[in-house]
């Protein structure tokens, strides 16, 4: 099959609240810097452009729809959208590369989750006749899920600790990070619980910003010259809705796509992973089968601020950065979509072989 | 190159206004276990699940699709969400032909579908927004200016419309799925119907209907063995352009017109009108029907008008190039499946199974959908040959 190249990404700052700012106003300046990163001018240069957001966050129908006047897509382009997170348009966007309709593409995801009640909001999600009339928002769900974990022995609430002070301290180093410092695991254990037995610091700060990919084919890659990163593997794979069904200890999706996109095939240098509680990292860290070798969300992960639609697209961004930065080889990216990790997708990154 | 495609089975429920008898998981596993059935084939044969629908609020759900894998058979599985407006319907038949056309995966399901009764479509396309100006006008009042001006450049006289109405509900009246059914309609009556927003009268615009359609698409080896004939995806295009730009040419979109000629160039054909036996073309207010036949290259610019008046896009007038026959848009409009049910009444033509709305012969069709205010387009062209 074709090989596909990561060449570029960008992601905004994570802010609690962007103000005024429209989306086309959150997209435009991710979109301008990794236009330049890649040198090119707008999305005419690309041959495909697809994008994730989410209508309920906006609160509007066709929340996308703006999202294109950010592009510059006069002529018009081939466009399309993912009611999801963009780690899923990225997905798309390689179909379309892989059936030789396309050889490269922009890929974006957005959101600005600080006008409603994001976990309110996302309890709209669950089963419409059944669930969402009980109005159980998803911070809750997550709680029963650590509290299923610590009741089995699973976890203890120090791994979940370690889990915050790690990221804490690894977003130091991430600009765009929203909650970062110096934080112990003494620290997070002294705070009181918010929603039993999870702290507020177990739980992904609501952000709002957007981030933007470009991938290529491996030739237009070399074309353009670009430093770039290899997509040796990708799948994603959805579970039961009905939680009383699976078991949330485990991430049987996350292990399917694992070993369907290759993950085991080779050494983890570095995981972005989309956990956006604390818990939820080890479950997904244990599902991946990664040990002490790997470096886990040296970003901080979503725990330092969480771009709903986008932060999956991020996770695939943050390793291709690891990778042409040269601090690590190969990587493996996460990204999550539904309560208590229903739907999961895995990328393998790797470098890129010498021309 | 792509792997070819086809598409082996599909599913339509019968479209109505309200399906109370059914939850939205329901609605959509009736349509997907019927394309199921057509191809034969069970939910342990289908590798990846494409669904698609219009925006979460039409039944107040957010991503539903993450509520429906288990009525899906998703479980285990890649599922993926389309949403790109009016057209999606025809977006998520492409997206899931590019997971057979990539050669990613053997056998796909898509659905599409709208459950408009459980909310208020005209709410949901027209709620204020903080940042802008609040329209409060539904798809009826983005449209009709644009018809105004369609008529005043091309002079075509008042009654096109009316035509257009009424030839949709009789081919509506041959298709037992559609919503509605109305063997007896008159051009007097669609005349006397009250007006909405000028020029569009009632019966000139579309119902609002529950409904899901399905569609397996399936690889060569699997489709060539197939048990009902193949309809192969001879060509797919997307074209989208910016709603706000002073520029834009909103009668005839080049995003509408760049989308045709693609997807022509790659299902080679030159002369739509000649070349293709038949269209279901996304008409959801009449006066579309001119204008779509001029964008998509079957009229001469200012000249749709007069196929429509001549018959030509008519079954019941013995027509060329029948526009349509399934009752189109104008029949059933459950918004988030419409641009499928085009697609998938295409595929039906060119497998022959179409019923009493079968064009006779017909090998090659195009399947169309828009959406937004006409800047979002999909197409395909479906034929019974391989090419």
């Amino acid at each position: 099959m074709k090989e596909i190249a990561i060449v570029g990404y960008q992601q905004s700052d994570c802010v609690a609240d962007a103000g005024a700012c429209n989306e086309v106003e959150l997209i435009i300046p991710v979109l301008s810097k990794l236009y330049g990163q890649v040198g090119i001018t707008n999305a005419q240069d690309v041959d495909f452009v697809c994008s994730g957001s989410c209508d309920y966050l906006q609160g509007a129908a066709f929340a996308f729809v703006m999202g294109v006047d950010a592009l510059g897509a006069v002529p018009p382009i081939v466009e399309s959208h993912v009611e999801m997170d963009a780690a899923w348009a990225l997905y798309e966007s390689m179909l379309k590369l892989r059936m030789g309709h396309a050889d490269s593409a922009l890929i974006y995801g957005f959101s600005k989750s600080s006008p409603g009640e994001l976990p309110i909001v996302l309890s709209q999600q669950l089963d419409p006749y059944y669930l969402a009339p009980q109005w159980v928002d998803t911070v809750s769900l997550a709680a029963l899920q650590a509290r299923l974990l610590l009741d089995r022995g699973v976890i203890s609430e120090q791994d979940m600790a370690e889990v915050v002070s790690r990221s804490r301290r690894n977003a130091r180093n991430n600009p765009h990070a929203q909650l970062a410092g110096d934080v112990s695991v003494e620290d997070v254990l002294a705070e009181a619980t918010y929603l039993s037995p999870l702290r507020r610091s177990d739980i992904c700060p609501v952000s709002d910003g957007a981030s933007a990919v470009v991938i290529a084919t491996v030739e237009k890659a070399r074309e353009w010259g670009l430093p770039y990163a290899v997509i040796s593997g990708i799948d994603h794979c959805i579970e039961t809705h009905h939680l009383g069904m699976r078991d949330l200890t485990d991430s049987m999706s996350t292990r399917r796509a694992a070993e369907n996109a290759g993950a085991g095939d080779g050494p983890v240098d570095v995981a972005e992973l989309y956990a956006p509680f604390s818990h939820q990292e080890i479950v997904l860290t244990r599902a991946l089968g990664l040990d002490d070798k790997t470096s886990v969300n040296p970003s901080g992960g979503v725990l330092a601020g969480n771009l709903m639609m986008a932060s999956g697209l991020s996770r695939i961004g943050e390793v291709f950065n690891r990778i042409v930065g040269g601090e690590a080889e190969r990587g493996v990216a996460h990204a999550t979509s539904g309560p208590c990790l229903q739907h999961n997708l895995v990328a393998v990154i790797e470098k890129a072989e010498a021309a | 190159m792509a792997n070819l495609a086809a598409v082996v089975g599909i599913g339509q429920t019968k479209y109505t206004t309200k399906r109370e008898d059914v939850s939205i998981a329901g609605l959509v596993r009736e349509a997907a276990v019927g394309a199921l059935r057509d191809a034969e084939l069970t939910w342990d044969d289908i590798d990846a699940v494409i669904v698609g629908k219009a925006p979460d609020m039409f039944e107040g759900v957010v991503m539903p699709e993450i509520y429906l894998t288990d009525a899906l058979g998703c479980n285990g599985k890649p599922m993926l969400r389309v949403h790109t407006a009016g057209s999606v319907g025809g977006s998520t038949a492409l997206v899931a032909a590019s997971h057979v056309q990539s050669g990613t995966f053997r056998r796909v399901l898509t659905v599409a579908f709208e459950k408009q009764s459980e909310s208020n479509a005209m709410w949901a396309l027209s709620n204020p927004q903080p940042f802008s100006t609040h329209l409060n006008a539904g798809a009826g009042g983005y449209f009709a200016p644009i018809i105004r001006e369609y008529m005043r450049r091309s002079g075509a006289p008042y009654n096109v419309g009316i035509k257009v109405a009424v030839k949709d509900r009789l081919h509506g009246a041959r298709n037992p799925l559609a919503h509605l059914q109305r063997p007896d309609i008159t051009m007097e009556e669609v005349e006397e119907s009250f007006m909405l927003w000028d020029p569009i009268r009632y019966l000139e615009s579309c119902p609002s209907s529950d409904g899901a359609c399905a569609m397996v698409i399936a690889d060569e080896d699997y489709a060539d063995a197939a048990p009902r004939p193949p309809a192969w995806i001879r060509g797919v295009a997307m074209r989208s352009e910016p709603t706000m730009y002073a520029g834009r040419e909103e009668v005839n979109p080049q995003a509408g017109r760049d989308c045709a000629a693609d997807v022509y160039k790659q299902a080679g054909i030159t002369d739509p009108r000649k070349d293709l036996d038949v269209a279901e073309v996304y008409v959801p207010f009449s006066w579309y029907e001119p204008m779509w036949l001029e964008n998509l290259g079957f009229a001469p610019e200012g000249e749709g008008w007069k196929l429509t008046m001549e018959g030509a896009t008519s079954l019941d007038e013995n027509g060329d190039i029948p526009w349509n026959p399934s009752g189109g848009v104008l029949s059933s409009n459950p918004i988030g499946a419409s641009g499928m049910i085009r697609f998938a009444e295409a595929a039906r033509q060119v497998r022959g199974d179409a019923g009493d709305h079968q064009v006779a012969g017909a090998k090659l069709a195009l399947g169309h959908a828009y959406g937004g205010g006409a800047q979002f387009y999909a197409m395909w062209v479906v034929g019974a040959d391989k090419g």
